[in-house]
């Protein structure tokens, strides 16, 4: 068979059916693999809420509702309920670091403890900023975040006249870090504060189920 | 030209990498790590193969005028395939590599492969030479990822050979990429000229 | 303010060629001259914006329309080519100079990562349609900035003495290299 000739026609003719043929695969793999795709993502963010909050048995991810930080950043916010009761939350929060956007989920028990964090995105240096996954946890040299009261007031690295050891070399990140987990910490304590003098319209479950147990404050 | 022929002149001769100087961007944005650029080379030696093959049993149904055009969206095709399937089942690997995924689409080792021999040849030597060239491209990116891997962290696919504070970090940065590629070249040019 | 950081950002912190590495191809084939350089540098930013703002409102209006996300990658780059077409019939007309000059070039910014990769990332920052062209436009010209200072280093690099081994690729890329260092020292900025 001899190769088509360039008629407008016969262009017309093959383009279109490698187009056709082209769609039909990709929509046939679509298929098969937006279930798997869909499954991975909502895995991958269980997980991350899990490691961040204390031991719950609700579902996170279905009962999340947004909450309104300082600067109008929406974030997303993930209560963790034991039975009835209350038990903490994962909120995912972000700011600008070294290299662009960081975006961390960190977790807050009923007492406003900085029970856990996890760096889900960044794009910080390796070697430096991009310690941060690690360095805040390292209990050592007043660095570590972890089992930090958030009441006491908002974090800040010891250069700024705050307690907080910033890694070495990159305190644009630490900085940054912070700054995210304060922004989610007041973005909460906010809202938590406007549940109970009635100010926000909408209830979500987590407040009216803690009021009700007394479980906040 | 046998087929092994085919298969060992895209792993050497026509080294797309190392000789033709190729598809750059992927060589020099996915090989921070051994892992990440043996992984590129892999997704791109399925879309070669894949794509070759594909074209060289068309080629007689594509007119000459339209025949970048179709080649575009047959490879484009093999590539979303390729997304789609690593979003789902390798969503680690998915995430590292990144813009890097979709950007085979326009890797000119790709086009320039189906242009060049695909669209000339029968669908078996087509298998072979995608598979060859995508063999050299996998190989380069894994010794070049390899060397950045292991002189900026101190690691070999994640295990560590020596301590890390002893890395020097340049080398998992941009301009390490440029400059390990650099001395590669100069080496392997060396090398395949005097064989 | 913000369209400042984003040009910013986008011509000196994450230089499209020295820190994300698009557009390698071009950048390592048309250096060897100023003016080829240049030519390039206009060119690429020519496509680069109207292929994004193209893209953009494709992907808004076509593709989260009608749930047809996975034929981004298709779409997108089909429309670049049809550009890069219609560039080069323009260039004929307009200015045969330049057209003889980028010679086998144009056609190969169709493959040029760069304008796809722009394409892709100005969706996934979530951006809108004005923060879309200011990051292409700037993109763009961090690309023509590179392109040429690195066109400059090259010419003066063809009069010195380079060993057998290193002439070529391997000396240009080392220097790119050393180029990415020096822009590495923007980081921070933003």
């Amino acid at each position: 068979m001899k190769k088509l000739k360039s008629t407008l026609p016969n262009m017309f003719f093959s383009l279109t059916l490698i187009c056709i043929v082209a769609a039909a695969i990709l929509a046939s793999v679509n298929e098969i693999t937006a279930g798997p795709i869909a499954s991975t993502k909502q895995a991958a963010l269980e997980a991350a809420i899990k490691a961040v909050t204390p031991k719950y048995d609700n579902n996170p991810v279905q009962e999340a509702t947004s909450i309104v930080a300082a600067d109008g950043d929406s974030l997303m916010l993930y209560p963790a309920k034991l039975g009835d009761s209350f038990v903490g939350v994962a909120i995912e929060t972000r700011a600008i670091g070294y290299g662009g956007e960081m975006t961390i989920l960190v977790g807050f028990d009923g007492n406003g403890t900085l029970v856990n964090y996890s760096i889900l995105q960044h794009a910080e240096t390796p070697g430096l900023g991009a310690r941060a996954e690690k360095w805040f946890r390292t209990d050592k040299n007043k660095q570590r975040v972890i089992g930090r009261s958030m009441k006491k007031g908002t974090l800040t690295v010891t250069k700024d006249g705050g307690d907080v050891d910033a890694i070495t070399a990159a305190t644009i990140t630490s900085r940054a870090f912070l700054k995210a987990i304060n922004k989610a910490y007041n973005a909460y304590a906010k809202r938590e504060a406007d549940a109970d003098s009635g100010a926000t319209l909408q209830e979500t479950n987590i407040f009216s189920s803690a009021r009700k147990e007394g479980g906040i404050k | 030209m046998s087929n092994l022929k085919i298969l060992i002149n895209g792993i050497v001769k026509e080294n797309p990498t190392f000789v033709l100087m190729l598809g750059m961007c992927p060589t020099l944005g996915t090989t921070s790590s051994a892992l990440n650029g043996m992984a590129m080379g892999l997704a791109t030696l399925f879309v070669l193969v894949c794509s070759n093959m594909a074209i060289s049993l068309f080629k007689k149904l594509i007119p000459d005028a339209v025949r970048i055009p179709s080649f575009i969206v047959i490879i484009a095709t093999f590539v979303t395939v390729v997304q789609m399937v690593m979003q789902g089942y390798f969503p680690e690997l998915y995430k590292s590599l990144g813009l890097f995924i979709p950007l085979i689409v326009v890797n000119c080792i790709v086009l320039g492969r189906a242009e060049s021999f695909a669209a000339k040849n029968g669908v078996i030597p087509s298998f072979f030479d995608g598979l060859g060239i995508g063999l050299g491209f996998t190989l380069a990116l894994t010794l070049l990822g390899s060397l950045r891997e292991l002189l900026g962290t101190g690691k070999f696919f994640s295990l560590s050979v020596y301590p890390d504070q002893y890395g020097s970090l340049l080398f998992v940065l941009a301009p390490g990429a440029f400059i390990v590629l650099g001395y590669l070249v100069a080496v392997m040019n060396k090398l395949i000229k005097s064989n | 303010m913000e369209y400042i950081l984003i040009f910013i950002g986008a011509v000196f912190v994450n230089n499209v060629v020295l820190s994300q590495f698009l557009g390698i191809c071009p950048f390592l084939g048309v250096s060897k001259k100023v003016e080829t350089a240049l030519g390039m540098g206009t060119a690429v930013t020519f496509v680069l914006t109207i292929a994004t703002l193209v893209t953009f409102l494709v992907q808004n209006y076509v593709l989260n329309a009608y749930g047809l996300q996975y034929l981004q990658t298709i779409s997108f780059i089909l429309i670049i080519a049809a550009l890069v077409q219609m560039v080069e019939i323009i260039l004929k007309k307009v200015s045969p100079a330049l057209y003889q000059a980028l010679g086998v070039f144009l056609p190969l910014i169709t493959t040029n990562c760069c304008i796809l990769g722009v394409a892709l990332l100005v969706i996934q920052k979530d951006y809108n349609l004005l923060q879309s062209v200011v990051y292409a436009i700037s993109t763009a010209l961090g690309f023509t900035l590179a392109i040429v200072i690195f066109a400059g280093i090259r010419e003066q690099l063809s009069r010195t003495h380079v060993p057998k081994i290193m002439k070529g690729s391997p000396i240009a890329l080392i220097t790119a290299g050393l180029l990415a260092m020096a822009f590495m020292g923007f980081s921070g900025i933003v």
